[in-house]
Protein backbone atom coordinates (compact mmCIF):
# COMPACT_ATOMS: atom_id res chain seq x y z
CA UNK A 1 0.00 0.00 0.00
CA UNK A 2 2.96 2.32 1.00
CA UNK A 3 4.64 1.57 -1.85
CA UNK A 4 1.82 2.11 -4.67
CA UNK A 5 1.05 5.51 -2.59
CA UNK A 6 4.95 6.58 -3.12
CA UNK A 7 4.16 5.34 -6.91
CA UNK A 8 1.27 7.53 -7.38
CA UNK A 9 3.78 10.15 -5.82
CA UNK A 10 6.45 9.48 -7.99
CA UNK A 11 4.14 9.86 -11.24
CA UNK A 12 2.24 13.06 -10.31
CA UNK A 13 5.88 15.06 -9.57
CA UNK A 14 7.27 13.25 -13.00
CA UNK A 15 4.29 14.95 -14.35
CA UNK A 16 4.82 18.00 -13.45
CA UNK A 17 8.36 17.92 -14.13
CA UNK A 18 7.90 16.87 -17.93
CA UNK A 19 5.41 19.65 -18.40
CA UNK A 20 7.32 22.71 -16.77
CA UNK A 21 9.68 23.26 -19.46
CA UNK A 22 6.96 23.92 -22.27
CA UNK A 23 4.74 25.05 -19.42
CA UNK A 24 6.97 28.06 -18.13
CA UNK A 25 7.76 29.30 -21.80
CA UNK A 26 3.61 28.69 -22.55
CA UNK A 27 3.22 31.04 -18.92
CA UNK A 28 5.74 33.62 -20.69
CA UNK A 29 5.12 33.90 -24.45
CA UNK A 30 1.79 32.87 -24.78
CA UNK A 31 -0.50 32.78 -22.11
CA UNK A 32 0.73 36.33 -20.88
CA UNK A 33 0.42 37.90 -24.20
CA UNK A 34 -2.34 36.89 -24.56
CA UNK A 35 -3.73 38.31 -21.47
CA UNK A 36 -1.87 41.91 -21.97
CA UNK A 37 -3.24 42.19 -25.68
CA UNK A 38 -6.96 41.19 -23.91
CA UNK A 39 -6.40 44.46 -21.78
CA UNK A 40 -4.42 46.71 -24.37
CA UNK A 41 -7.95 46.19 -26.27
CA UNK A 42 -9.42 48.94 -23.87
CA UNK A 43 -6.59 51.30 -23.53
CA UNK A 44 -5.17 54.05 -25.52
CA UNK A 45 -1.35 54.20 -25.41
CA UNK A 46 1.16 56.52 -26.22
CA UNK A 47 3.88 54.05 -26.31
CA UNK A 48 6.91 56.25 -26.56
CA UNK A 49 5.88 57.45 -22.53
CA UNK A 50 5.74 54.32 -21.12
CA UNK A 51 3.39 52.89 -18.98
CA UNK A 52 2.46 56.41 -17.77
CA UNK A 53 1.35 56.44 -21.23
CA UNK A 54 -1.68 54.44 -20.72
CA UNK A 55 -5.17 55.46 -20.93
CA UNK A 56 -8.51 53.68 -20.58
CA UNK A 57 -11.13 54.36 -23.14
CA UNK A 58 -13.66 51.11 -22.66
CA UNK A 59 -15.00 50.07 -26.11
CA UNK A 60 -13.51 53.34 -28.32
CA UNK A 61 -10.91 51.42 -30.24
CA UNK A 62 -13.95 48.99 -31.22
CA UNK A 63 -15.90 52.40 -31.97
CA UNK A 64 -13.12 53.70 -33.99
CA UNK A 65 -12.76 50.29 -36.01
CA UNK A 66 -16.22 50.94 -37.72
CA UNK A 67 -15.25 54.44 -38.81
CA UNK A 68 -12.12 53.47 -40.29
CA UNK A 69 -12.42 52.73 -43.83
CA UNK A 70 -8.88 51.33 -44.19
CA UNK A 71 -10.46 48.92 -41.88
CA UNK A 72 -13.39 47.70 -43.61
CA UNK A 73 -11.08 48.07 -46.62
CA UNK A 74 -9.22 45.29 -45.33
CA UNK A 75 -12.17 43.08 -44.35
CA UNK A 76 -13.39 43.55 -47.64
CA UNK A 77 -9.84 42.25 -48.90
CA UNK A 78 -9.09 39.65 -46.91
CA UNK A 79 -12.76 38.07 -47.72
CA UNK A 80 -11.84 38.72 -51.23
CA UNK A 81 -8.47 37.31 -51.22
CA UNK A 82 -9.75 34.12 -49.19
CA UNK A 83 -13.38 33.42 -51.68
CA UNK A 84 -11.25 33.28 -54.32
CA UNK A 85 -7.88 31.65 -53.58
CA UNK A 86 -8.90 29.21 -50.98
CA UNK A 87 -11.47 27.27 -53.23
CA UNK A 88 -9.08 27.80 -56.28
CA UNK A 89 -6.01 26.11 -54.69
CA UNK A 90 -8.75 22.73 -53.81
CA UNK A 91 -9.88 22.63 -57.05
CA UNK A 92 -6.82 22.37 -58.76
CA UNK A 93 -5.07 20.63 -55.92
CA UNK A 94 -7.83 17.66 -55.71
CA UNK A 95 -7.71 17.25 -59.62
CA UNK A 96 -3.42 17.14 -59.40
CA UNK A 97 -4.09 14.37 -57.01
CA UNK A 98 -6.55 12.37 -58.87
CA UNK A 99 -4.48 12.03 -61.74
CA UNK A 100 -1.13 12.06 -59.76
CA UNK A 101 -2.65 8.85 -58.10
CA UNK A 102 -3.48 6.77 -60.54
CA UNK A 103 -3.09 7.85 -63.92
CA UNK A 104 0.64 8.70 -64.32
CA UNK A 105 4.60 7.31 -65.00
CA UNK A 106 7.18 9.70 -63.09
CA UNK A 107 4.46 10.07 -60.09
CA UNK A 108 7.53 11.45 -57.19
CA UNK A 109 9.08 13.76 -60.02
CA UNK A 110 5.67 15.01 -60.58
CA UNK A 111 4.39 15.32 -57.23
CA UNK A 112 7.81 17.33 -55.93
CA UNK A 113 8.07 19.77 -58.63
CA UNK A 114 4.47 20.67 -58.26
CA UNK A 115 5.12 20.77 -54.38
CA UNK A 116 8.34 23.08 -54.59
CA UNK A 117 6.45 26.20 -54.19
CA UNK A 118 5.00 25.67 -51.47
CA UNK A 119 8.54 25.01 -49.56
CA UNK A 120 9.86 28.56 -50.94
CA UNK A 121 9.73 31.41 -48.60
CA UNK A 122 6.87 34.03 -49.29
CA UNK A 123 9.51 36.46 -49.39
CA UNK A 124 11.39 34.71 -52.02
CA UNK A 125 8.56 34.01 -54.00
CA UNK A 126 7.09 37.92 -53.40
CA UNK A 127 9.80 39.60 -55.35
CA UNK A 128 10.30 37.39 -58.13
CA UNK A 129 6.80 37.78 -58.95
CA UNK A 130 7.03 41.22 -58.65
CA UNK A 131 9.33 41.85 -60.92
CA UNK A 132 7.71 39.12 -63.50
CA UNK A 133 4.15 41.19 -63.13
CA UNK A 134 6.36 44.00 -64.23
CA UNK A 135 3.07 45.92 -66.20
CA UNK A 136 5.11 48.00 -68.88
CA UNK A 137 7.55 45.57 -69.93
CA UNK A 138 7.37 42.03 -66.91
CA UNK A 139 7.39 39.35 -69.24
CA UNK A 140 4.20 38.38 -68.22
CA UNK A 141 2.28 41.43 -70.08
CA UNK A 142 5.32 40.72 -72.62
CA UNK A 143 3.76 37.39 -73.17
CA UNK A 144 0.24 38.27 -73.23
CA UNK A 145 0.97 41.36 -75.78
CA UNK A 146 2.66 38.82 -78.19
CA UNK A 147 -0.93 36.73 -77.73
CA UNK A 148 -2.81 39.57 -78.89
CA UNK A 149 -3.92 41.44 -75.67
CA UNK A 150 -3.15 45.02 -76.40
CA UNK A 151 -3.80 45.76 -72.84
CA UNK A 152 -3.18 43.47 -70.19
CA UNK A 153 -3.85 44.20 -66.55
CA UNK A 154 -1.48 46.80 -65.06
CA UNK A 155 -1.64 43.76 -61.94
CA UNK A 156 0.43 45.25 -58.93
CA UNK A 157 0.24 48.89 -60.52
CA UNK A 158 -3.31 49.03 -60.85
CA UNK A 159 -5.70 49.30 -58.03
CA UNK A 160 -8.37 47.07 -59.90
CA UNK A 161 -6.01 43.94 -60.52
CA UNK A 162 -3.09 44.22 -57.68
CA UNK A 163 -5.41 42.09 -55.19
CA UNK A 164 -5.66 39.21 -58.25
CA UNK A 165 -2.09 39.57 -59.04
CA UNK A 166 -1.19 38.55 -55.43
CA UNK A 167 -3.99 35.73 -55.49
CA UNK A 168 -2.80 34.21 -58.62
CA UNK A 169 0.62 34.04 -56.66
CA UNK A 170 -1.01 32.75 -53.77
CA UNK A 171 -2.88 29.88 -55.49
CA UNK A 172 0.27 29.04 -57.03
CA UNK A 173 1.90 28.53 -53.58
CA UNK A 174 -0.27 26.86 -51.82
CA UNK A 175 -2.05 24.04 -54.85
CA UNK A 176 1.37 21.55 -53.75
CA UNK A 177 -0.18 22.01 -50.66
CA UNK A 178 -3.27 20.64 -51.68
CA UNK A 179 -2.25 18.32 -53.70
CA UNK A 180 -0.13 16.67 -50.99
CA UNK A 181 -2.99 16.54 -48.43
CA UNK A 182 -5.65 15.07 -51.16
CA UNK A 183 -2.68 12.59 -52.16
CA UNK A 184 -3.21 11.67 -48.56
CA UNK A 185 -6.73 11.40 -48.42
CA UNK A 186 -6.90 8.89 -51.10
CA UNK A 187 -4.40 6.36 -50.43
CA UNK A 188 -7.20 5.95 -47.59
CA UNK A 189 -10.14 5.13 -50.37
CA UNK A 190 -10.96 1.80 -50.53
CA UNK A 191 -10.20 0.36 -54.21
CA UNK A 192 -13.26 -2.00 -53.74
CA UNK A 193 -15.79 1.08 -54.19
CA UNK A 194 -14.31 1.39 -57.29
CA UNK A 195 -14.19 -2.37 -58.43
CA UNK A 196 -17.91 -2.04 -57.49
CA UNK A 197 -18.68 1.11 -59.61
CA UNK A 198 -16.86 -0.39 -62.48
CA UNK A 199 -19.02 -3.15 -62.18
CA UNK A 200 -21.92 -1.51 -62.26
CA UNK A 201 -20.93 0.58 -65.60
CA UNK A 202 -20.29 4.15 -64.02
CA UNK A 203 -18.08 6.26 -65.87
CA UNK A 204 -14.95 7.79 -64.79
CA UNK A 205 -16.31 11.10 -63.60
CA UNK A 206 -19.05 9.82 -61.96
CA UNK A 207 -16.66 7.53 -59.93
CA UNK A 208 -15.02 10.79 -59.46
CA UNK A 209 -18.21 13.25 -58.06
CA UNK A 210 -19.71 10.27 -56.35
CA UNK A 211 -17.06 7.92 -54.48
CA UNK A 212 -13.96 10.38 -54.49
CA UNK A 213 -15.01 13.19 -53.77
CA UNK A 214 -17.88 12.52 -50.84
CA UNK A 215 -15.39 9.96 -49.23
CA UNK A 216 -12.78 12.85 -48.99
CA UNK A 217 -14.77 14.72 -47.35
CA UNK A 218 -13.25 14.63 -44.01
CA UNK A 219 -10.03 15.79 -45.67
CA UNK A 220 -11.03 18.40 -47.18
CA UNK A 221 -12.82 19.88 -44.48
CA UNK A 222 -9.29 19.95 -42.91
CA UNK A 223 -7.62 21.43 -45.91
CA UNK A 224 -10.37 24.26 -45.84
CA UNK A 225 -9.81 24.98 -42.56
CA UNK A 226 -5.77 25.48 -42.50
CA UNK A 227 -6.05 27.16 -45.46
CA UNK A 228 -8.92 29.91 -44.23
CA UNK A 229 -6.92 30.39 -41.39
CA UNK A 230 -4.00 30.77 -43.29
CA UNK A 231 -5.35 33.09 -45.86
CA UNK A 232 -7.06 35.49 -43.20
CA UNK A 233 -3.35 35.90 -41.78
CA UNK A 234 -1.44 36.54 -45.20
CA UNK A 235 1.25 39.26 -44.62
CA UNK A 236 3.97 38.38 -46.33
CA UNK A 237 2.82 39.11 -50.54
CA UNK A 238 1.43 42.75 -49.33
CA UNK A 239 4.19 43.78 -47.04
CA UNK A 240 6.59 43.20 -49.83
CA UNK A 241 5.07 43.32 -52.67
CA UNK A 242 2.47 46.29 -52.65
CA UNK A 243 2.47 47.76 -48.93
CA UNK A 244 -1.21 47.49 -49.36
CA UNK A 245 -1.59 50.35 -52.44
CA UNK A 246 -1.84 51.20 -54.86
CA UNK A 247 -4.72 53.49 -53.23
CA UNK A 248 -5.25 50.62 -50.60
CA UNK A 249 -6.37 47.81 -52.64
CA UNK A 250 -4.56 45.30 -51.53
CA UNK A 251 -4.72 46.37 -47.54
CA UNK A 252 -5.61 43.16 -45.46
CA UNK A 253 -5.74 42.66 -41.96
CA UNK A 254 -2.11 41.45 -40.99
CA UNK A 255 -0.69 44.34 -42.67
CA UNK A 256 -2.91 46.63 -41.18
CA UNK A 257 -2.32 46.06 -37.62
CA UNK A 258 1.37 45.98 -38.81
CA UNK A 259 1.19 49.86 -39.67
CA UNK A 260 -0.68 50.61 -36.39
CA UNK A 261 1.47 48.77 -34.14
CA UNK A 262 4.94 48.98 -35.60
CA UNK A 263 5.25 52.31 -37.79
CA UNK A 264 2.31 54.77 -35.40
CA UNK A 265 2.54 52.58 -32.45
CA UNK A 266 -1.59 52.60 -31.52
CA UNK A 267 -0.60 49.25 -29.65
CA UNK A 268 -4.28 49.97 -28.54
CA UNK A 269 -6.08 49.86 -31.38
CA UNK A 270 -3.74 47.45 -33.50
CA UNK A 271 -4.61 45.04 -30.31
CA UNK A 272 -8.22 45.55 -30.78
CA UNK A 273 -7.97 44.91 -34.63
CA UNK A 274 -5.88 41.88 -33.96
CA UNK A 275 -8.85 40.00 -32.06
CA UNK A 276 -11.19 40.92 -35.11
CA UNK A 277 -9.09 38.97 -37.05
CA UNK A 278 -9.28 35.90 -33.96
CA UNK A 279 -12.93 36.35 -33.94
CA UNK A 280 -13.20 36.10 -37.68
CA UNK A 281 -10.73 32.93 -37.80
CA UNK A 282 -12.84 31.37 -34.70
CA UNK A 283 -16.21 31.60 -35.89
CA UNK A 284 -15.52 30.61 -39.47
CA UNK A 285 -13.32 26.67 -37.87
CA UNK A 286 -16.72 26.64 -36.01
CA UNK A 287 -18.84 27.04 -38.54
CA UNK A 288 -16.69 24.58 -40.46
CA UNK A 289 -16.60 22.16 -37.78
CA UNK A 290 -20.63 22.71 -37.70
CA UNK A 291 -20.95 21.87 -41.44
CA UNK A 292 -18.69 18.94 -41.35
CA UNK A 293 -20.90 17.42 -38.57
CA UNK A 294 -24.22 17.68 -40.34
CA UNK A 295 -21.94 16.63 -44.17
CA UNK A 296 -20.95 13.52 -42.44
CA UNK A 297 -24.50 12.62 -40.70
CA UNK A 298 -25.74 12.67 -44.34
CA UNK A 299 -23.32 9.17 -45.24
CA UNK B 1 -36.18 -7.83 -69.62
CA UNK B 2 -32.77 -8.08 -68.19
CA UNK B 3 -30.51 -5.28 -69.32
CA UNK B 4 -28.93 -5.18 -65.87
CA UNK B 5 -27.49 -8.75 -66.34
CA UNK B 6 -26.34 -8.19 -69.85
CA UNK B 7 -24.22 -5.03 -68.62
CA UNK B 8 -22.59 -6.72 -67.06
CA UNK B 9 -20.37 -8.63 -68.67
CA UNK B 10 -20.25 -5.78 -71.55
CA UNK B 11 -18.93 -3.03 -69.46
CA UNK B 12 -16.17 -4.92 -67.80
CA UNK B 13 -14.84 -6.68 -70.21
CA UNK B 14 -13.34 -3.95 -72.02
CA UNK B 15 -11.84 -2.38 -68.91
CA UNK B 16 -10.23 -5.30 -68.25
CA UNK B 17 -9.05 -6.20 -71.36
CA UNK B 18 -7.93 -3.32 -72.87
CA UNK B 19 -4.41 -2.07 -71.61
CA UNK B 20 -3.39 -0.65 -74.56
CA UNK B 21 -6.05 1.99 -73.92
CA UNK B 22 -5.00 1.88 -70.07
CA UNK B 23 -1.17 3.05 -70.74
CA UNK B 24 -2.16 5.94 -73.93
CA UNK B 25 -4.52 7.11 -71.37
CA UNK B 26 -1.61 6.98 -68.77
CA UNK B 27 0.79 8.90 -71.34
CA UNK B 28 -1.44 11.30 -72.29
CA UNK B 29 -2.07 12.36 -68.41
CA UNK B 30 1.74 12.27 -67.80
CA UNK B 31 2.79 14.31 -70.98
CA UNK B 32 -0.12 17.04 -69.51
CA UNK B 33 1.23 16.93 -66.12
CA UNK B 34 4.61 17.31 -67.24
CA UNK B 35 3.56 20.55 -68.99
CA UNK B 36 1.86 21.95 -66.21
CA UNK B 37 4.69 20.97 -64.27
CA UNK B 38 7.25 22.96 -66.19
CA UNK B 39 4.24 25.54 -66.16
CA UNK B 40 5.01 25.96 -61.94
CA UNK B 41 8.59 25.85 -62.37
CA UNK B 42 8.78 28.93 -64.63
CA UNK B 43 8.90 31.53 -62.04
CA UNK B 44 11.91 29.99 -60.30
CA UNK B 45 13.33 29.35 -64.16
CA UNK B 46 13.52 32.72 -64.88
CA UNK B 47 14.76 33.99 -61.71
CA UNK B 48 17.66 31.44 -62.38
CA UNK B 49 18.09 32.40 -65.79
CA UNK B 50 17.70 36.16 -65.12
CA UNK B 51 20.37 35.92 -62.12
CA UNK B 52 23.22 35.02 -65.24
CA UNK B 53 22.12 37.92 -67.09
CA UNK B 54 23.09 42.07 -67.27
CA UNK B 55 19.87 44.32 -66.78
CA UNK B 56 19.54 45.56 -70.12
CA UNK B 57 18.78 42.02 -71.19
CA UNK B 58 16.12 41.11 -68.35
CA UNK B 59 13.02 41.66 -70.26
CA UNK B 60 13.64 40.87 -73.66
CA UNK B 61 10.83 39.19 -75.21
CA UNK B 62 11.01 36.67 -76.54
CA UNK B 63 12.23 35.56 -73.19
CA UNK B 64 16.35 34.09 -73.48
CA UNK B 65 15.75 31.27 -71.20
CA UNK B 66 19.48 30.43 -71.82
CA UNK B 67 21.61 33.81 -71.29
CA UNK B 68 23.92 34.55 -74.19
CA UNK B 69 26.82 34.69 -72.06
CA UNK B 70 26.97 33.67 -67.91
CA UNK B 71 27.43 36.76 -65.72
CA UNK B 72 28.62 35.08 -62.29
CA UNK B 73 30.01 38.09 -61.35
CA UNK B 74 26.14 38.88 -59.86
CA UNK B 75 26.55 35.86 -57.58
CA UNK B 76 30.21 37.35 -56.54
CA UNK B 77 28.72 40.68 -55.86
CA UNK B 78 25.71 39.11 -53.29
CA UNK B 79 27.88 36.72 -51.45
CA UNK B 80 30.98 39.39 -50.71
CA UNK B 81 31.21 42.51 -49.90
CA UNK B 82 29.66 44.40 -46.62
CA UNK B 83 25.96 43.00 -46.88
CA UNK B 84 27.35 39.40 -48.35
CA UNK B 85 24.74 36.67 -47.97
CA UNK B 86 26.16 34.11 -45.97
CA UNK B 87 25.80 35.90 -42.84
CA UNK B 88 21.86 35.46 -42.94
CA UNK B 89 22.69 32.50 -43.85
CA UNK B 90 24.47 31.72 -40.63
CA UNK B 91 21.71 33.44 -38.61
CA UNK B 92 18.74 31.59 -40.03
CA UNK B 93 20.64 27.91 -39.87
CA UNK B 94 21.31 29.25 -35.65
CA UNK B 95 17.56 30.49 -34.59
CA UNK B 96 16.10 27.69 -37.23
CA UNK B 97 18.23 24.54 -35.55
CA UNK B 98 18.06 26.02 -31.77
CA UNK B 99 14.21 26.43 -31.91
CA UNK B 100 13.83 23.14 -34.02
CA UNK B 101 15.65 20.82 -31.30
CA UNK B 102 14.09 22.73 -28.81
CA UNK B 103 10.86 22.76 -29.39
CA UNK B 104 11.19 19.01 -30.13
CA UNK B 105 12.03 18.73 -26.95
CA UNK B 106 9.75 20.31 -24.65
CA UNK B 107 6.98 19.09 -27.07
CA UNK B 108 7.91 15.76 -26.75
CA UNK B 109 8.21 16.00 -22.82
CA UNK B 110 4.98 17.29 -22.36
CA UNK B 111 3.05 15.83 -24.67
CA UNK B 112 4.58 12.53 -22.94
CA UNK B 113 3.14 14.01 -20.11
CA UNK B 114 0.15 15.02 -21.05
CA UNK B 115 -0.61 11.74 -22.57
CA UNK B 116 0.79 8.99 -20.51
CA UNK B 117 1.88 10.45 -17.12
CA UNK B 118 -1.68 10.67 -14.53
CA UNK B 119 -1.35 14.04 -12.44
CA UNK B 120 -3.34 16.57 -10.81
CA UNK B 121 -4.75 19.43 -13.04
CA UNK B 122 -4.32 17.10 -16.20
CA UNK B 123 -6.92 17.69 -18.03
CA UNK B 124 -7.23 21.29 -17.17
CA UNK B 125 -3.76 22.03 -18.51
CA UNK B 126 -4.58 20.24 -21.84
CA UNK B 127 -7.79 22.64 -22.23
CA UNK B 128 -5.86 25.95 -21.19
CA UNK B 129 -3.20 25.01 -24.00
CA UNK B 130 -6.25 23.70 -26.56
CA UNK B 131 -8.14 27.03 -25.59
CA UNK B 132 -5.21 29.42 -26.86
CA UNK B 133 -4.22 26.74 -29.87
CA UNK B 134 -6.35 28.89 -32.34
CA UNK B 135 -4.98 32.41 -31.37
CA UNK B 136 -3.55 33.64 -34.49
CA UNK B 137 0.15 35.12 -34.80
CA UNK B 138 -0.53 38.18 -34.70
CA UNK B 139 -2.37 38.49 -31.51
CA UNK B 140 0.59 37.38 -30.09
CA UNK B 141 3.11 39.24 -31.89
CA UNK B 142 2.05 43.30 -30.60
CA UNK B 143 2.11 41.96 -26.80
CA UNK B 144 5.43 39.99 -27.27
CA UNK B 145 7.00 43.13 -28.55
CA UNK B 146 6.43 45.21 -25.49
CA UNK B 147 7.31 42.36 -23.43
CA UNK B 148 10.74 41.75 -25.52
CA UNK B 149 11.06 45.87 -24.86
CA UNK B 150 10.99 45.27 -21.68
CA UNK B 151 13.19 42.51 -21.54
CA UNK B 152 15.60 44.49 -23.97
CA UNK B 153 15.48 41.33 -26.32
CA UNK B 154 14.61 43.26 -29.00
CA UNK B 155 17.00 42.82 -31.62
CA UNK B 156 18.22 40.42 -30.64
CA UNK B 157 17.84 36.56 -31.71
CA UNK B 158 16.39 35.38 -28.48
CA UNK B 159 13.32 37.40 -29.39
CA UNK B 160 12.59 34.99 -32.52
CA UNK B 161 14.06 31.84 -30.90
CA UNK B 162 12.80 31.79 -27.38
CA UNK B 163 8.39 32.01 -28.54
CA UNK B 164 9.46 29.45 -31.01
CA UNK B 165 11.04 26.53 -28.50
CA UNK B 166 7.56 26.69 -26.31
CA UNK B 167 4.83 25.59 -28.67
CA UNK B 168 1.21 24.77 -27.94
CA UNK B 169 0.84 23.45 -31.82
CA UNK B 170 4.08 20.89 -30.93
CA UNK B 171 2.98 19.17 -27.92
CA UNK B 172 -0.75 18.84 -29.04
CA UNK B 173 0.91 16.89 -32.43
CA UNK B 174 2.82 15.09 -30.03
CA UNK B 175 0.34 14.36 -27.41
CA UNK B 176 -2.00 12.95 -29.94
CA UNK B 177 0.83 10.86 -31.25
CA UNK B 178 1.91 9.70 -27.64
CA UNK B 179 -1.68 8.32 -26.82
CA UNK B 180 -2.02 5.94 -29.76
CA UNK B 181 1.30 4.12 -27.85
CA UNK B 182 -0.34 1.23 -26.16
CA UNK B 183 0.00 1.27 -21.87
CA UNK B 184 1.11 -2.27 -21.85
CA UNK B 185 4.60 -0.87 -23.36
CA UNK B 186 5.03 1.21 -20.69
CA UNK B 187 3.68 -0.65 -17.76
CA UNK B 188 6.26 -3.35 -18.71
CA UNK B 189 9.32 -0.97 -18.64
CA UNK B 190 8.25 0.07 -15.01
CA UNK B 191 7.91 -3.44 -13.71
CA UNK B 192 11.33 -3.63 -15.06
CA UNK B 193 12.30 -1.03 -12.71
CA UNK B 194 12.48 1.70 -15.49
CA UNK B 195 12.28 5.54 -14.17
CA UNK B 196 10.10 7.95 -15.89
CA UNK B 197 12.50 9.18 -17.65
CA UNK B 198 14.10 6.25 -19.06
CA UNK B 199 10.55 4.94 -20.40
CA UNK B 200 10.46 8.47 -22.01
CA UNK B 201 13.92 8.83 -23.80
CA UNK B 202 14.43 4.83 -24.17
CA UNK B 203 10.90 3.44 -25.33
CA UNK B 204 8.31 6.43 -25.98
CA UNK B 205 10.07 8.48 -28.36
CA UNK B 206 11.84 6.25 -30.47
CA UNK B 207 8.21 4.82 -31.13
CA UNK B 208 7.07 8.37 -32.29
CA UNK B 209 9.99 9.28 -35.11
CA UNK B 210 7.55 9.56 -37.56
CA UNK B 211 5.68 12.57 -35.40
CA UNK B 212 8.69 14.12 -34.38
CA UNK B 213 10.22 14.57 -38.34
CA UNK B 214 6.72 15.58 -39.27
CA UNK B 215 6.76 18.25 -35.77
CA UNK B 216 10.89 19.08 -37.45
CA UNK B 217 9.82 19.56 -41.00
CA UNK B 218 6.61 22.11 -40.11
CA UNK B 219 8.91 24.27 -37.43
CA UNK B 220 11.76 23.68 -39.93
CA UNK B 221 9.55 25.76 -42.74
CA UNK B 222 7.84 27.76 -40.45
CA UNK B 223 11.21 29.31 -39.17
CA UNK B 224 13.88 29.41 -42.07
CA UNK B 225 10.67 31.02 -44.23
CA UNK B 226 9.19 33.45 -41.32
CA UNK B 227 9.19 36.82 -42.68
CA UNK B 228 7.06 39.00 -39.80
CA UNK B 229 8.58 38.00 -36.83
CA UNK B 230 11.98 39.43 -38.00
CA UNK B 231 10.59 42.08 -39.64
CA UNK B 232 9.19 43.52 -36.43
CA UNK B 233 11.87 42.10 -33.56
CA UNK B 234 15.29 42.86 -35.58
CA UNK B 235 16.79 45.82 -36.58
CA UNK B 236 20.38 45.45 -37.06
CA UNK B 237 21.37 44.34 -40.40
CA UNK B 238 24.27 41.41 -39.21
CA UNK B 239 21.30 40.06 -37.32
CA UNK B 240 18.82 39.46 -40.31
CA UNK B 241 17.56 35.60 -41.25
CA UNK B 242 17.18 35.11 -44.92
CA UNK B 243 14.07 36.71 -46.32
CA UNK B 244 14.44 39.83 -44.42
CA UNK B 245 18.06 39.96 -45.54
CA UNK B 246 16.92 39.20 -49.00
CA UNK B 247 14.07 41.66 -49.05
CA UNK B 248 16.49 44.58 -47.69
CA UNK B 249 18.73 43.70 -50.47
CA UNK B 250 16.34 43.63 -53.03
CA UNK B 251 15.16 47.54 -51.58
CA UNK B 252 18.47 48.87 -51.92
CA UNK B 253 18.67 47.47 -56.02
CA UNK B 254 15.78 48.86 -56.99
CA UNK B 255 15.58 48.07 -60.60
CA UNK B 256 19.19 46.19 -60.37
CA UNK B 257 16.83 43.17 -61.28
CA UNK B 258 19.88 40.75 -62.19
CA UNK B 259 21.08 41.50 -58.44
CA UNK B 260 17.73 40.67 -57.22
CA UNK B 261 17.44 37.80 -58.78
CA UNK B 262 20.83 36.41 -57.85
CA UNK B 263 20.33 37.31 -54.47
CA UNK B 264 16.92 35.09 -54.75
CA UNK B 265 18.25 32.31 -56.08
CA UNK B 266 20.79 32.64 -53.36
CA UNK B 267 18.35 32.59 -50.89
CA UNK B 268 16.32 29.32 -52.68
CA UNK B 269 18.88 27.14 -53.97
CA UNK B 270 20.17 25.39 -50.80
CA UNK B 271 16.15 24.96 -49.31
CA UNK B 272 15.66 23.40 -52.79
CA UNK B 273 18.61 20.78 -51.97
CA UNK B 274 17.45 20.07 -48.76
CA UNK B 275 13.98 19.45 -50.57
CA UNK B 276 14.93 17.41 -53.22
CA UNK B 277 16.91 15.01 -51.12
CA UNK B 278 14.86 14.54 -48.59
CA UNK B 279 11.24 14.67 -50.83
CA UNK B 280 9.98 11.77 -48.90
CA UNK B 281 9.83 13.05 -45.85
CA UNK B 282 8.67 16.62 -46.63
CA UNK B 283 5.54 15.46 -48.59
CA UNK B 284 5.16 12.40 -45.90
CA UNK B 285 5.65 14.76 -43.00
CA UNK B 286 3.17 17.68 -44.32
CA UNK B 287 0.67 15.00 -45.41
CA UNK B 288 0.39 13.53 -42.13
CA UNK B 289 0.47 16.66 -40.28
CA UNK B 290 -2.63 17.38 -42.13
CA UNK B 291 -4.26 14.38 -41.47
CA UNK B 292 -3.56 14.38 -37.43
CA UNK B 293 -3.62 18.03 -36.44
Amino acid sequence: MKRWRNSRVREQAAGYLFILPNFAGYVVFVLTPILFSLYLVFVDWEYLKGFAGIRWVGLDNFRELGNDPKFLHSLKNNVVFTAISVPASMIIGLLLAVLLNKYVYMRNTLRTIIFLPYMASLAAVSVIWSIMYNASSGPINAFLKSIGIAHPPGWLSSPQSALYAIIIMSVWMTIGYTMIIYLAGLQGISKDLYEAADIDGASKLRQLLQITVPMLSPTTFLILITQLIWSFQVFAPVAIMTQGGPIDSTMVLSYHIYLEAFRFYKMGYAAAMSWVLFAIIFVVTIVQWQGQRRWQNHF
Amino acid sequence: MQPAAEAIPTTRIPVRKQPGLRIAVKIAVTVILAAFAVLMMIPFLWMLSTSFKINAEVFRYPIEWIPKTWHWDNYKKVWTGPNAFGIYYLNSMKITSITVIGNLLTSAMAGFAFAKLRFKGREFLFLLYLSTMMIPGQVLLLPRFILFDHMRLINTHWSLILPGMFTVFGTFLLRQFFSTLPNELLEAARVDGAGFWRMFWQIALPLTKPALVTLMIITFNWHWNEYEGPLIFLRSRELFTIPLGLTTYVEEMGTNYVMTMAASVSSFIPLLIVVVIGQRWFVEGIASSGLKG
